[in-house]
């Protein structure tokens, strides 16, 4: 025999993004803090030992930020002109910058004063690095040669004039001491090795490179230029594994998170992007209000930092992990009722007596049940519900609908109740999937309220706010009309034969894209 | 029932009912008299014989073994209803309209007949039931005892003791008390005040007290009290229900009564005062009548849709007895289910019911619409109306909208099978699939391939069709790993889109657009070719199948049968036939077309590669046929005839606009009641009682004991399989020797003799005793006229029927020596 059915409650898949692991884990960053520095900031890099200070290089200066400090911890300002790339040595001690006047200077972060200077380089050096073996620093510089420098003896070990433009960027690999790769505005990405004379490997990007990466491992290396980004296989001679064309200007930075797996690559375009470095996909995306030169990632991911052309750092830390221990404290029954009779496994011949299980109805299926149409529909109009869950405010008033008895249960609201129906009447009837119900809502609204428009200041704004609700919709929809017409007719051109088809779908396809994006 | 020539059209459905037994629930159904048993839900009896419909059954009050039976075809018979056996036949000679027995008067019966010369005019009669020796007898004495009256059997009622009878027609009530022979009149007032209708419908007189219960028509219940005076009457007033009051029912003290009407609530009051009330809601579907067991231990209730509730006394649902389902309007067609056979149409509403044939009986009913039924006229429910199942059953597909026109609220349903479960599950739903009714909907039915490569097709009056496919999802996390989308709309010139159909290997599509029928390639969606007969629609379209598989076969509006080659894409040829039902069968080449024209159906079965066709039935039936479904026979039937070769590996079924469902058979009537389909011996469906399973228990323990003694089995088998001592044991006593006669021998019987018999004479013995139960068995089913049953048709070929040929020899033989028993001993 049937039991009372309760309200289907209509569930609409969810637009847009999908929720997954990776959203959840990125957007689990506080609220960004914005610190104002003198120029573009060309560098970030954060210090491989706690507490995990970071570099930054903008102008001509180097300011070093704690973890959580909004002002400068130490400042290196004895740059006569612009400052670039200062790193950290693995050990956190040393670091080392170019500068415009082309000269490579290195710091120890306790002192002021420049350690060693490095002078070779006729030109801006843009990149510096300390190679694996912490006593040996590579540079870059504007006049296309790569150098490396003894620390020790501050002379240059070797110098590879091999790139035919302004060399960019660059990374030291992290298993061999002697490997590092310069990318280049040539289009190219060389692979040195300090045992040789010349570079090992050139990787042909195809456009200007602005950033090289090699993964932790050595085999892989990243190249960002122009729009792509690119993994090649170094271990296979440089093959091509993966092209990326996520972002829509030129990717300026490329950052790998702590644990490998995921790769960001900032971008002109204000976005940075992260992938899974399994799939290649872009698992999630962030926005910044201006074009992004440079981004670092904290050990463990506890910080972004990202540098912006306008000279704004912006610096996001993570949340910390919530602790469900307080919502855990709920009193538990005695142990004894609890697991009385719990654990007892029923014998054979045991005749076993189920309990019917008891129904659970929500307050408004309650009322429903019983008829009581009007409180039904106040049931549903409780704040809580009418804000989070409007989808079942608006299943009530369906089912009302369709029982004939939703007129006499909008009927006889005081100014409150109206004010409150018309509110919500107002911001959802331009919902697409609340829009059917909606319109039925409303008209009857307006009949039964008819006669006492005018009695009441706030319900008559609610009708005027309702009444410009619905105008601007209908303006919205006729402009959607008019884009639908004309991509009609671009598609029309496009497709020659098998037109009838072949443009029936694409337009269908146009309209579910355009009905995605109604729904905001 | 049409039977020309060796076909025979055969009713499935229909049933009105009265009367119950604690044990058995008997019921009216059309023109048989069922009877059920009350614990297993079954049918053990089938007692035909009437020609017209059975209008109603009251047991004998002298005898509850008996039954009375009044039916249109102006007989009344007396039934034993534990065997099935007619015992008398009464002939009136005119429409018998209801039947009311009373204790107090003997010999003789009420029925409501139709006045003589005025029409819509009946009278309740008493009819003396003459003794006589023989069975078919006249009952010719008839005294008219109350003029006017109401032809329905809830109008009338007798009261306390056969006291008095009452009987109500429109706002009049009448008494007529016996014994004084006086007649009372009452009449409400005809003014309908505040919508208030006072019509009665229905009237119920207290067992023990000088009550009355009246039901009207705007739901209130009158009781009336102290009737014997005209004008000092008095009643009061009952209201809960708001619509009609279909019947009510004194419990067997009369402090409870029972109400019943379209609310599908059954309510009983206490004390008869209006604030002592308990309900039993969701009874389904309207009440229509309501019947109580003679012990007050149960009550029934007859639904509108052809079913039966069982309560307990204290209104708890008990059990149901479910046949077919009538529901307003078959929409979704039938469907035969390919996993269970059964046939699927529209059952409750916003129900899909599974009908199995072979059982008569609903398999289960699915939830689709899964919203709270209110029944309140006026109100615009939505309800199922398309269904389609994929080829291995394993997904279903199904349609509602709601009877706004304006609005269709249209959603498209898809659900998976769970094996587990053993049930259709919710896949997906489509909120507005289309912009405007759904006129078709169909799978891609391609057995060899995988369900991945599942298409659904629908059309709709938004003039397109769209196609939805599977779609895996990529995010592990989901819950499900598969669901529908839309991948193609295709449209016509903008005509609507009426029919669909895929050609047997999947490949092509078939969309009717009005007038029009185009062909898509199902793999790249273009359009391949039209056809076209003008004037008029397209009604039906559908594809030939195995070596027909190049034909398309279309059905206009304007009485055309068109047949298109596919491969020259022309008219092979055509047939001026107003086809009203095109269905193909799965399992052959074979197509059935049923025509209407002037009030009569006719069927025409043709293969598309010919356009003369192999069978043509005319005049089928009166009713118009609105559906048809072959369903596949699980074994095919041997036929001699080249005729009926179309029915050899399915079946098929009509539904007429009356909501009977047809079905055609090549055997006749006494064929198809087999004696395969064992009745369940009345005896045997008894409920076990402690006393029995203590005995039986005590059985099959000295059972045991005795082959662990290892004694000599020929002896064990000899005592127990003694056909005399069985045939001893069950010959009714009245037809036995005196016992004194019998004691002796008996006791000898019982003696183990002194020479074991020889194996062999032992094995004659009992294969004797065999043959005698299955002439038992076979006697029984003769008198008891089995019950129609669908299930054992095919298994009645020319084997079972030679086998039963020697058999009958053996019988013949058997019958001679009926009671050389005796000499046994």
């Amino acid at each position: 025999m049937a039991t009372y059915k309760p309200v289907v409650v209509q569930a609409c898949p969810k637009l847009g993004e999908r929720i997954t692991q990776d959203t959840l884990y990125w957007r689990g960053y506080k609220t960004p803090v914005q610190i104002k520095e003198f120029g573009a900031i060309n560098k970030i890099d954060f210090s491989p030992a706690p507490p995990y200070n970071y570099a930054v290089t903008a102008s001509s200066r180097i300011h070093i930020y704690g973890r959580y400090s909004q002002e400068p911890i130490k400042t290196f300002s004895r740059f006569r002109d612009a400052a670039y790339c200062a790193t950290y040595r693995d050990d956190g001690r040393l670091l080392a910058a170019g500068s415009e006047d082309g000269s490579v200077c290195l710091f120890d972060i306790s002192g002021k004063a420049a350690l060693r200077q490095f002078e070779g380089h006729t030109k801006p050096v843009h990149v510096v690095g300390f190679l694996s073996d912490k006593y040996r620093i590579f540079s870059g510089g504007d006049d296309y040669s790569s150098n490396l420098w003894d620390i020790p003896s501050a002379t240059e070990i070797i110098s590879y004039s091999e790139h035919t433009d302004y060399v960019r960027c660059g990374c030291a690999s992290k298993v061999n001491a002697d490997v590092f790769i310069t990318g280049s505005y040539d289009h190219t990405v060389k692979l040195f090795d300090a045992r040789t004379k010349s570079s090992v490997m050139t990787i042909e990007h195809g456009h200007p490179v602005e950033s090289v990466l090699l993964f932790p491992s050595g085999g892989l290396l990243v190249s960002a230029g122009g729009r792509y980004v690119k993994v090649w296989d170094v271990l296979k001679g440089g093959q091509l594994l993966v092209s990326l064309k996520n972002h829509h200007k030129t990717v300026t930075c490329l950052c790998l998170n702590s644990s490998g797996q995921r790769l960001l690559s900032g971008s002109l375009d204000r976005h940075v992007k992260i992938y899974s470095t399994t799939s290649y996909k872009v698992v999630h995306s962030f926005n910044y209000a201006t074009s992004i030169l440079s981004l670092a990632l904290s050990p463990e991911d506890e910080t972004i930092v990202v540098g912006m052309t306008n000279g704004v750092l912006n610096v996001k830390h993570r949340k910390p992990e919530e602790k469900n221990e307080n919502s855990q404290k709920k009193r538990q029954p005695a142990y004894r009722t609890y697991v009385k009779g719990r654990t007892y496994m029923p014998k054979q011949e045991d005749f076993c007596v189920s309990k019917p299980v008891k129904r659970v109805l929500r307050k408004y299926d309650k009322l429903l049940r019983s008829f009581q149409s009007s409180k039904a529909l106040d049931a549903v109009l409780e704040p809580p519900i009418m804000l989070h869950t409007p989808e079942v405010t608006v299943a009530v008033m369906q089912e009302l609908h369709r029982r004939g008895t939703l007129r006499s249960a909008l009927a006889g609201r005081d100014e409150k109740q109206v004010n409150l129906l018309l509110t919500f009447v107002a911001r959802r009837v331009i919902e697409p999937r609340f829009t059917p119900v909606l319109v039925t809502v409303a008209d009857m609204i307006t009949d039964i309220y008819q006669p006492v428009v005018g009695q009441s200041a706030i319900v008559d704004k609610q009708f005027l706010k309702l009444q410009e609700a619905i105008g601007k919709e209908i303006d919205y929809q006729e402009e959607l009309l008019e884009v639908l017409g004309m991509m009609d007719t671009l598609f029309a051109t496009f497709t020659k034969k098998k037109d009838t088809c072949l443009g029936e779908n694409k337009s269908n396809g146009v309209t579910e894209i355009i009905e995605t994006n109604r729904n905001y | 029932m049409v039977a020309p020539g060796a076909l025979r059209v055969v009713r499935c459905g229909g049933s009105t009912l009265r009367g119950a037994r604690a044990v058995y629930l008997l019921c009216a159904s059309g023109d048989f008299v069922k009877v059920y048993s009350v614990n297993t839900e079954e049918t053990l009896r089938l007692m035909g014989g009437h020609a017209d419909m059975v209008t109603g059954i009251q047991l004998n009050p002298h005898n509850h073994m008996q039954l009375y039976s009044s039916s249109l075809d102006g007989t009344i018979k007396l039934w034993d209803f534990m065997d099935g056996i007619p015992i008398k036949t009464f002939t009136v000679g005119c429409k018998l309209l209801a039947l009311y027995t009373l204790a107090s008067a003997e010999d003789s019966v009420f029925v409501v007949i139709p006045k003589k010369g005025e029409r819509d005019t009946f009278q309740l009669v008493k009819v003396k039931l003459t003794k006589g020796a023989g069975q078919d007898l006249e009952g010719k004495e008839l005294s008219v005892v109350l003029d006017g009256v109401g032809a329905s059997v809830k109008h009338i009622a007798f009261g306390r003791e056969g006291a008095y009878v009452a009987s109500v027609k429109d706002v009049n009530l009448q008494v007529y008390f016996f014994k004084r022979k006086l007649l009372n009149r009452f009449s409400l007032s005809t003014i309908k005040t505040k919508g208030g209708d006072n019509r009665f419908s229905c009237v119920v007189c207290h067992p023990t007290e000088d009550c009355i219960a009246t039901g009207h028509a705007d739901g209130k219940i009158r009781l009336w009290r102290n009737f014997h005076h005209k004008k000092d009457y008095t009643y009061s007033t009952l209201h809960w229900h708001h619509d009609i009051v279909m019947d009510l029912a004194f419990s067997m003290e009369g402090t409870r009564l029972l109400s019943g009407g379209v609310e599908s609530v059954l309510v009983q009051w206490h004390n008869e005062s209006s604030c002592q009330k308990d309900f039993l809601p969701r009874l389904g579907s309207p009440i229509e009548s309501i019947s109580l067991s003679s012990d007050g231990a149960l009550c029934c209730t007859l639904h509108t849709d052809n079913r039966i509730t069982i309560i307990n006394s204290n209104l708890r649902f008990s059990r149901s007895i479910q046949g077919l389902i009538k529901s307003r309007d078959v929409k979704t067609g039938l469907v035969v289910d390919p996993r269970t056979k059964a046939l699927v149409l529209n059952g409750e509403p916003g129900h899909l019911q599974f009908y199995s044939l072979q059982s008569d009986q609903q398999l289960f009913s699915l939830d689709i619409v899964q919203r709270q039924y209110i029944h309140e006229a006026g109100l615009k429910q939505s309800d199922l109306v398309k269904v389609a199942f994929s080829a291995r059953g394993s997904w279903l597909a199904t349609v509602e909208e709601s009877e706004e026109v304006a609005d269709p609220e249209l959603q498209l349903k898809l659900w998976f099978y769970h094996e587990e479960a053993q049930s259709f599950v919710l896949n997906t739903r489509i909120n507005t699939p289309h912009d405007n009714h759904i006129t078709d909907m169909c799978f891609r039915d391609m057995d060899e391939l995988g369900d991945d490569s599942l298409i659904l097709v629908t059309t709709g009056r938004d003039c397109v069709f769209k196609v939805w496919v599977m779609v895996e999802d990529s995010d592990p996390e989901a819950q499900q790993s598969v669901s529908w989308s839309c991948d193609f709309v295709g449209s016509y010139h903008n005509y609507q889109a009426t029919n669909c159909c895929f050609s047997e290997d999947g490949s092509l599509l078939a969309v009717s657009f009005e007038e029009t029928v185009t062909v898509w390639d199902s793999l790249t969606w273009d359009l391949k070719c039209t056809f076209c007969h003008p004037p008029g629609n397209i009604r039906k379209i559908c594809f030939g199948r195995l070596t027909c598989s190049k034909y398309l076969i279309g059905a206009t509006d304007y009485g055309f049968l068109c047949c298109w080659n596919l491969l020259t894409c022309a008219l092979e040829w055509s047939a001026h036939l107003n086809v009203v039902v095109l269905q193909p069968d799965p399992l052959s080449e074979h197509i059935a077309a049923v025509s209407w024209l002037s009030k009569e159906s006719s069927l025409f079965v043709f293969k598309p590669n010919e356009p003369r066709p192999i069978y043509i039935q005319r005049n089928l039936c009166k009713e118009k046929i609105l559906l048809a479904a072959f369903v596949p026979r699980d074994e095919p039937e041997m036929t001699n005839s080249e005729k009926y070769l179309w029915l050899r590996k399915s079946q098929l079924f009509f539904l007429t606009d009356t909501q009977e469902l047809m079905t055609l058979s090549t055997k006749s009537l006494e064929e198809r009641l087999t004696p395969s389909s064992k009745q369940l011996a009345v005896e045997e469906s008894l409920p076990v009682t402690p006393f029995s399973v203590l005995l039986g228990k005590h059985r099959r323990q000295q059972a045991q004991e005795d082959t662990d003694l290892g004694k000599p089995l020929v002896l064990n088998k000899q005592e127990q399989a003694s056909p005399a001592v069985k045939e001893l044991l069950h010959t009714p006593a009245h037809v036995l020797p005196s016992a004194s006669f019998l004691c002796t021998i008996f006791i000898n019987s019982l003696l183990i003799s002194k020479e074991n018999k020889s194996a062999e004479e032992v094995a004659d013995e009992v294969e004797m005793e065999s043959e005698k139960a299955e002439d038992d068995s076979d006697e029984e089913d003769v008198t008891a006229m089995e019950q129609e049953d669908t299930t054992h048709m095919e298994l009645l070929g020319e084997m079972t029927h030679k086998l039963s040929k020697s058999q009958e020899k053996e019988l013949r033989k058997i019958r001679k020596m009926d009671y050389s028993w005796i000499s046994a001993f």
